[in-house]
């Protein structure tokens, strides 16, 4: 370890922290035009090129705007939650493979840190909503809480058959051994699995329940504004990228694809197009899930979880060893 | 031991980093954004009326339950984690082993289930 070598790493800290605010800002302008479309609307168009530009209009707006801070709310929660809520969303960006080498660390437990770090961010979902002093952020803290430690489960299960056919919990490692099949195709129950319990962690329709705006206004944040507000929203997008993104890595083949070239210099630039594509497919299909399906309800949410999820994850792992037995004593 | 110590070092790096970042936005915000604080804009929200009472109150004993069944769990997935890496070297005896272990979870959890801890209400 030397200086350059923080040095490097310092750099790649700005460098993620660039792309989250890049990503967020074509994200939201995603989102907005899909949601348009979906109801026969255009969507943004006004500012810029069928309004590509509007988010970023935007974000100099909320910048601009006063943060205003409640009589009664608890003054250093209040303040605090954001950070609380982002950093985790922004370290779990370290563990992610979008190329051969293109990563900032390729820790041998990766696939835990992932699971780990993003819900240290229910903490400052519970620091938003407790300190707002306010009953609806109280109510939407507390149903976030409970829903993100209820698909904490389901989710980390359902990852465990990749991590016995892989053999290791290095992202990297789990990438290359899909070279020849996708995990998908081996583990369709657990990418099921896998993909709705990220819809729930990171709070989307139809598992938005701490954020029903028609029941609980705004949930945890409602009463952020301004640039504390543009926070929380930067790190549901940065988690929603996140979560496709180890989707990607763990069931789709990640960097993997058709007509890469090998050993040219440009192999690793199209195996990040794959990469991107794979993902944004998936965040796609999200955004299709939020503006087609309704809310659930919270008794139903917790049923899935526990009662459907759990018994089928806990099948799935069964299944995968069985497959993985029979599989040796046939190939040995 | 190092290459494991450089890896947590990394993790409080990036801390940093995100923290010193966002502070820094907040900052520019605070620079460049107006604010005129009053007593009506910065009292609780509560869709236009004038806030009825505490929201700082005590909350259900459900939430408590849901929690302990998650801890439970949890420590769960944390050996079966390590299980899975050394999977296919253990072969038969390793999957007998975790049928019996994670057995008795579901035990548990199929009483706590008939028992009506996992009913929302």
């Amino acid at each position: 370890m030397n200086f350059s070598f923080l040095y490097l790493m310092g750099v790649a800290g700005v460098g993620i922290f660039i792309f989250i605010a890049l990503s967020v800002l074509i994200l939201v302008w995603l989102e907005r035009k899909v949601a348009g479309h979906i109801q026969s609307r255009m969507g943004p168009m006004r500012v810029g090129w069928h309004g590509l530009v509007q988010t970023l209009a935007d974000m100099v707006k909320l910048i601009s705007k006063e943060s205003i801070l409640p009589a009664k709310a608890d003054k250093w929660l209040f303040f605090l939650a954001p950070f609380v809520v982002f950093i985790p969303a922004y370290l779990s960006y370290m563990v992610i493979p979008f190329a051969p080498k293109l990563i900032i660390r390729d820790f041998n437990i990766g696939l835990l840190y992932f699971l780990a770090i993003p819900s240290i961010s229910v903490v400052g979902i519970i620091m938003a909503g407790w300190g707002s002093n306010n009953k609806y952020a109280l109510l939407g803290g507390l149903r976030s809480a409970a829903q993100i430690i209820s698909y904490e489960i389901p989710r980390a299960l359902s990852v465990v058959g990749v991590v016995m056919l892989a053999g290791s919990m290095s992202t990297v490692t789990i990438v290359k051994s899909q070279s020849s099949i996708w995990f998908i195709l081996l583990q369709p129950l657990g990418f099921l699995i896998y993909f709705i319990s990220t819809l729930a962690e990171v709070n989307r329709i139809p598992f938005d329940l701490p954020e029903a705006e028609s029941e609980l206004v705004a949930g945890f944040h409602t009463e952020y504004s301004g640039i504390k507000w543009s926070i929380f929203m930067m790190s549901e997008y940065a988690n929603v990228f996140a979560g496709c993104a180890l989707c990607v890595v763990l069931f789709l083949g990640g960097w993997h694809g058709f007509l890469i070239p090998k050993g040219e210099p440009w192999s690793s630039v199209v195996s990040l197009i794959w990469f991107m594509v794979k993902t944004l497919i998936l965040i796609f299909l999200m955004m299709w899930l939020r503006w087609t399906l309704p809310r659930f309800r919270v008794d139903q949410l917790m049923d899935l979880s526990w009662k459907v999820f759990l018994p089928l994850a806990l099948i799935n792992i069964g299944l995968t060893g069985l497959f993985i037995l029979g599989a040796l004593k046939l190939f040995s | 031991m190092e290459f494991y110590l450089l890896d947590v070092l990394l993790v409080l790096i990036f801390s940093g980093i995100g923290i010193i970042l966002i502070a820094l936005i907040f900052g520019l915000s605070k620079l460049i954004s107006t604010a005129k604080p009053s007593e009506v804009k910065e009292s609780t929200y509560e869709c236009g009326n004038v806030p009825i009472g505490e929201s700082w109150i005590q909350f259900r004993v459900r939430y408590y339950i849901f929690a302990l069944l998650f801890v439970i769990l949890d420590i769960e997935m944390i050996f079966l984690f390590p299980w899975a890496i050394v999977f296919q070297r253990m072969g038969l005896f390793a999957l007998i082993e975790m049928a019996i272990f994670v057995g008795l979870l579901v035990v548990g959890l199929v009483y706590a289930w008939r028992k009506g801890a996992l009913k929302w209400v």
